[in-house]
């Protein structure tokens, strides 16, 4: 019966994409979304049973479906594995999935591929399913392509703009790069021990260290992380996810902010007991994890889409995420990974509905004053802005803390950097409610005239995310610690709880105060002095460069492209034609000798038949004489 | 079936058969209306299950026989199709002079 019902909340997406891909044409447009909503709300509910199961007796569910692969000692099944770690990884999957579908009826309903477009989100949460509920690194692995794949289609949804399409080129190549390396790792495990099941693995790991196997561990680890900083956008692969804001906003929303990208956190936690054994490779991943949200956060400072912001601070957020990993703390990962999804969703399809209301408009000095045309996106993104920045109490405070706390009790440099990197969160997140929401309107008088709020399909959900941004804190409070509690059972190194004493208040205090900073440098900047940011034209000196990325873009451009580019065009311009010609000589040689032969060919039938009578008689005089 | 064997003996049926086939090949060779080329292939064809049969009988097996029965219905199956091609053939060139046909020209 369990066996059932997990494959359906697997399959459920995976019929209804089968469903808008086949038939979404003939339905209508609303059909189709009910329909690909639908069949993920059913995967939700179901997550939510298994959840609720899981809760209550605390046995981890995992069931093989058949052998799939038997090389030598090699065995491979193709399993499922529910326990706490994946079920809370489904839970917010499949529930945040939910509220964007149905986001997605409301914001997609012009498109003429509105089908098409629920298919591929359909697509996707199968695939982000597969991912989290698989038992071994493989099918892991199958999930994981499979979201590159529908990030890939998503991104370029509106394929008829160039610009778009190179977007989703660019994630699905950067996303091949970190891929190679994951596979590499799984290469790695799977010759070091003869198994990539998860379960075989915890205990494999821990022998093979003891009889001097580190060294394969540690590049195991390292080539894991590589995959991880691919798909979650850590530094030096991070450049896909601002340019994936190409995409439909409910996609940045679902794949950029809330699931995709917090695949590779997903799998370093699955993983802990290996990256526990390899401290180095958690020192590299707590730095890079560190100068990423530095990095992220300071580009968001001048950006002036809407989207674009949100992307870096997705990217900051995750760098976050990554130096709670790299310092052990996978259960404040995980935390961050929860509320961070929940406010991060509601600020994109916040922006989306912005973007809704000023028929495409994403650039921020074209917006401002929406407060009063739009309470409800105001309030609602108020909140998740105020959650983002570490303000007490919403859920952002928590969690972004226990990160904060973390690094101030292993490693003074990186609480600085990360407590630098929440700051300019503050200001970048307030800046944008600032240009989007106060003040007077700077558009043109005819979108002026079309400001409105948007239908109940939009706001409904914004909601629904703005709530759990205030409450969602509760799964972890410093004290109750219901979170690390539940995920003791997938972890198998030290476990910390911060006991809150003197230290603790005075952190949460640094850290609020920061925040504060923060919104008032944002506010008197941006409200008192009415500051609006200047036309690309006019940005020059630091900030040109900030505004333009770093160049990092450029700088990829100049040392891997280009070379690339050019080793490219040698080949093809000299390397090719020179090939060709070796080649065609034979083609030429055997042209030559065919056109002799063809003379014979003369059409003169008697000649045939004579050459023909007289092969047989050939024929026949040699075997007498063979005799 | 011996006596006739015994009375006409293996060797003439052998030379009726070379005979034959040789009409047949030299049929081949000179004709050159395409309908009477047709007919020296039959000869040579003919020819041929005449040596089988006589064989068979010579060695007392039916297996010889059979084997004529086959070719015979092969013989007709490529009758019929070399009679609508050339059918064709005329349609097309007016004429059944193998000469004609040389389309075939590589």
């Amino acid at each position: 019966m369990d066996t059932n019902l997990a494959l359906l909340l697997l399959l459920s997406p995976f019929v209804g994409f089968l469903f808008n891909i086949f038939l979404g044409k003939k339905v209508s447009r609303g059909v189709s979304g009910t329909i690909g909503t639908l069949t993920v709300v059913v995967s939700f509910l179901l997550s939510v049973c298994f959840f609720a199961q899981l809760n209550q007796n605390g046995k981890p569910f995992e069931i093989s479906l058949f052998d799939w692969i038997q090389v030598n000692n090699f065995k491979l099944d193709f399993g499922i594995l529910l326990d706490q770690l994946s079920l809370l990884w489904l839970l917010f999957v499949t529930g945040i999935g939910s509220l964007i579908h149905m986001y997605s009826i409301s914001y997609m309903h012009d498109d003429e591929n509105m089908h098409k477009f629920f298919a591929y989100l359909n697509l996707f949460v199968f695939f982000m399913i597969t991912l989290v509920v698989g038992s071994n690194l493989l099918v892991m692995f199958i999930g994981w392509e499979g979201v590159g794949l529908c990030s890939y289609l998503l991104i370029g949804f509106w394929y008829k703009n160039q610009d778009y399409n190179d977007a989703a080129k660019k994630a699905f190549i950067m996303n091949r790069i970190g891929d190679l390396g994951l596979l590499i790792g799984v290469f790695i495990l799977a010759l070091n021990l003869d198994t990539i099941n998860f379960i075989d693995l915890k205990s494999g790991v821990s022998s093979l260290d003891k009889v001097g196997g580190n060294q394969a561990l540690q590049w195991a680890a390292l080539c894991l992380f590589i995959g991880a900083t691919g798909k979650s956008a850590q530094i030096p692969l991070y450049t896909w996810l601002p340019d994936a804001m190409a995409g439909p906003t409910p996609v940045s929303a679902l794949i950029h902010a809330a699931t995709m990208v917090t695949a590779g956190i997903f799998m370093v936690t699955r993983m802990n007991f290996l990256f526990d054994l390899t401290p180095n490779v958690q020192h590299i991943i707590a730095v890079v994890g560190a100068i990423t949200a530095l990095v992220a956060a300071s580009i968001g400072l001048l950006q002036n889409d809407i989207k674009k912001v949100l992307a870096y601070s997705t990217v900051s957020q995750l760098g976050l995420m990554f130096l709670a990993l790299g310092l052990g703390a996978y259960t404040v990962a995980v935390f961050h990974v929860i509320t961070h999804a929940f406010f991060k969703a509601c600020l994109f399809l916040g922006s989306g509905s912005v973007i809704h209301g000023l028929h495409g408009e994403q650039d921020m000095r074209k917006m401002g004053g929406l407060r009063k045309a739009m309470p409800i996106t105001f309030w609602t993104m108020m909140i998740s802005t105020l959650a983002i920045a570490g303000i007490f109490p919403f859920a952002g405070f928590w969690s972004k803390d226990e990160i904060l706390m973390t690094a101030f009790h292993e490693n003074k440099v990186l609480w600085v950097v990360a407590s630098i990197a929440s700051i300019m969160t503050a200001f970048y997140m307030f800046r944008l409610m600032y240009l989007t929401f106060f003040r007077e309107f700077r558009g043109t008088e005819e979108q002026k005239h079309h400001l409105h709020e948007s239908p109940s399909l939009i706001t409904i959900p914004l909601v629904i995310l703005a709530i759990l941004a205030t409450i969602g804190g509760a799964i972890n409070f410093p004290g109750s610690n219901w979170l690390n509690h539940f995920l003791e059972p997938i972890l198998v190194g030290k476990h910390e709880e911060h006991h809150l004493g003197t230290t603790e208040y005075m952190l949460m205090g640094v850290a609020l105060v920061g925040a504060l900073v923060g919104i008032a440098l944002a506010y008197s900047k941006y409200i008192k002095q009415a500051f609006v940011p200047k036309p690309d034209a006019e940005i020059e000196g630091l900030s040109k460069t900030i505004y333009n990325k770093f160049y990092v873009d450029e700088i990829y451009t100049a040392i891997i492209v280009k070379p690339i580019n050019a080793i490219s065009n040698f080949f093809r311009t000299t390397l090719e034609p020179a090939l060709g010609k070796i080649v065609f000589s034979f083609g030429t040689v055997a042209y030559g000798i065919a056109s002799q032969g063809r003379k014979l060919q003369n059409g003169n039938i008697g000649l045939y038949l004579f050459v023909f009578v007289l092969g047989i008689c050939a024929i026949i005089t040699y075997l007498f004489i063979a005799q | 079936m011996g006596n006739i064997l015994n009375e006409i003996g293996i060797e003439n049926y052998i030379f009726l058969s070379v005979l034959l086939f040789c009409i047949g090949v030299f049929g081949v060779l000179y004709r050159r209306n395409a309908i009477i080329v047709f007919m020296s292939i039959e000869i040579m064809l003919n020819a041929v299950n005449l040596l089988f049969v006589a064989f068979s009988t010579y060695h007392q097996d039916a297996e010889g026989q059979v084997f004529v029965f086959f070719s015979m219905a092969v013989a007709a199956a490529e009758v019929a199709v070399g009679l609508a091609i050339l059918v064709s053939v005329f349609r097309n060139l007016g004429s059944i002079d193998i000469d004609n046909l040389k389309n075939l020209k590589g």
